[in-house]
């Protein structure tokens, strides 16, 4: 339980967020994903679908872990120990209670003195024979009784506090490029109601798609798949975090905001989600849904939709598709035994066309943005290097289409989307300068008025 | 599951369907409502159960019968020197996953629908079946005030 609060990275704050970006080096989730680079090739690891209110797919490595379930030797059923990750990063908890003298009977039946041992929850690189691995303590029938211990790391999981989580460093990234002086409390309500809505969307996600899930191997050790929690708590979960998220965003930020964030929330469940399985057009609908965000986050502090706003979201919204396109060339047989229309299954010319000119895009959009007034001309130039990376790896993925082409351009969008935001701030045009040049214009204009009268 | 339990249980993902089988209590002064419930969720399960089964049996069988027919053309044979099974890299796959889609498209549309509307019958009636053992525990709970 711990170990899952510990994975939701501490980044409320923006300022925070970025010295946080600064001193760490890396974003704490990426860190994981970079984990996998550095693995051997004989690790297994797994995509956990994890989303950026639609798709961004984390690399998770579960480390090996065998404990033996010794048996007290005064006690008939064996104890159940606690298993905990050693990697603190690790997302999925398994925690059994030692039974007490009272429910010895009850276990009787289900003794476990056999050694367990928690393997990679894989889905291998290997598209032909997905390892379908999992704990062997999953292998045992369980009571469909909600633990109330359990019940945080569940609701985690059900909300995908992962996720959540960088939802809400884009909605803050919004929020500290806009042209405004900063409001801590505006940022911290907005940031929250962010989060709910998140989760509630998360949530309802998982409702929708539990047989689905549980066919595909980067789903099946979701909470409502696992019967850890029932499909009404589930909903209720949702409901209580998503009407107290949307009117805390439009009755203590602003109705703009608010409207945003309850349309986010129903074009990601009503929308994407059934859509997955009926077009492709899925993909672009996701896209959206990420983008959205940030223009929560600008919104909240503006109480306006600029082209900054919309500037911010299409940032977003180009980067979405080399990072989902790039890691669903990975995913393809099990999006086709599960029945998901995906542009890497049924169009894959057309799943690397897009990702290469959302890449190219990116370029673009840079450039726009000392335009609007929104960074300084430094930005496109700082920013170039890294747009021309991904746009080269896009390339590459483009014209070689194979597995290693997608996972480079995989794991560079995933460190390039909080390096460009980070250099979008740092680049952020101050508004001192924005006043002193007010100020400079309107003395050219006073001294120019002067000049006319006689 | 033992038997002097008084939950429903759950079990590991089954071979085929991938779906975890529940073994449902029935309580001795089950209500009509809840017996509804409980069918309904048996039925759900059962449906799932089958459909899956002879999806994931589907697909392995065509993607054998795939493999073989593009070995063959080949002029590979289904296991090499060593005795291990040959395979095709991704590329060569991609075009069945490409068709088995195609070809289940509208078995999933149908199966979406009903997985849907057995989703939020079962959901809405377990609302019900909550509410009603709330109001029960309350009236109770007064009577014994």
């Amino acid at each position: 339980m711990s170990a899952a609060r510990r994975c939701a990275p501490p980044r409320a704050l923006a300022g925070l967020f970025f010295w946080h970006l600064k001193n760490t080096g890396r974003w704490q989730i990426p860190c994981q994903f970079v984990h996998p680079c550095h693995v051997a090739n004989g690790r297994l690891i797994t995509f956990q679908y994890f989303n950026f209110l639609k798709r961004m797919y984390v690399t998770q490595c579960n480390k090996d872990l065998s404990q033996q379930a010794k048996p007290k030797s005064d006690s008939v059923a064996s104890p159940f120990r606690e298993l905990q990750q050693l990697d603190p990063e690790k997302h999925t908890l398994h925690k059994m209670r030692p039974i007490s003298a009272v429910q010895q009977p009850l276990y009787k039946t289900s003794s476990r003195n056999e050694v367990r041992e928690m393997k990679c929850t894989a889905g291998t690189e290997e598209l032909v024979t997905p390892v379908r691995a999992g704990p062997k303590e999953d292998r045992q029938w369980k009571e469909m009784k909600l633990q109330l211990d359990d019940l945080p790391g569940i609701l985690a999981r059900l909300s995908k506090i992962k996720l959540t989580a960088l939802v809400v460093s884009t909605a803050s990234a919004g929020f500290a490029m806009a042209p405004v002086p900063f409001d801590l409390t505006c940022f911290l309500l907005a940031s929250l109601g962010t989060g709910l809505a998140s989760c509630a969307a998360n949530s309802i996600n998982q409702f929708f798609e539990v047989p689905f899930d549980s066919n595909m191997n980067r789903t099946k050790t979701r909470p409502l798949v696992r019967g850890q929690i029932s499909p009404l708590l589930a909903v209720c979960f949702a409901a209580s975090c998503g009407v107290p998220g949307i009117a805390l965003l439009t009755l203590a930020v602003n109705p703009l905001t608010g409207a945003l964030g309850a349309f986010n929330i129903f074009l990601y469940t009503c929308c994407y989600t059934p859509l997955k399985r009926m077009s492709i057009a899925n993909t672009w609908v996701g896209a959206v849904v990420g983008a959205i965000p940030p223009v929560m986050g600008w919104t909240a502090a503006t109480g306006s939709l600029d082209a900054g706003a919309l500037l911010l979201g299409g940032i977003l919204y180009s980067w979405q598709f080399p990072h989902f396109n790039a890691l669903s060339w990975g995913l393809r047989e099990d999006y086709s035994r599960g029945g998901y229309c995906m542009m890497s299954v049924t169009h894959p010319g057309l799943c690397r066309r897009v990702a290469l000119r959302h890449c190219l895009a990116l370029i673009g959009l840079s450039t726009v943005a000392p335009l609007l007034d929104i960074t300084t001309w430094t930005f496109p130039i700082i920013s170039l290097p890294i747009n021309l990376y991904i746009s080269y790896l896009g390339f590459r993925f483009y014209r070689d289409a194979d597995r290693s082409s997608s996972r480079k351009l995989f794991f560079c969008s995933l460190w390039h989307l909080p390096l460009l935001l980070l250099v979008m701030f740092t680049c952020k045009k101050s508004l001192v300068e924005k006043e002193d040049k007010g100020d400079l214009l309107a003395e050219s204009h006073g001294r120019a008025m002067e000049m006319r009268l006689p | 599951p033992p038997a002097h339990s008084r939950n429903d249980w759950i079990g590991p993902p089954d071979k085929h369907s991938n779906l975890r089988p529940i073994i449902f209590y029935v309580p001795p002064e089950e209500s009509p409502l809840e017996r509804r419930l409980r069918e309904a969720r048996q039925e759900a399960q059962a449906c799932d159960q089958r459909f899956w089964a002879r999806h994931n049996r589907a697909f392995s069988q065509e993607k054998e019968e795939f493999i073989y027919s593009r070995l063959k053309a080949k002029g590979l044979e289904m296991r090499d020197e060593t005795g291990q099974k040959a395979t095709l890299n991704a590329e060569e796959m991609a075009d069945f996953y490409k068709d088995f889609l195609s070809k289940n498209f509208r078995k999933h549309m149908q199966y979406n629908r009903d997985w849907y509307k057995r989703n939020f019958t079962i959901t809405f009636l377990m609302g019900q079946v909550a509410l009603v053992r709330a109001l029960r525990w309350l009236r109770w709970r007064k009577k014994n005030v």
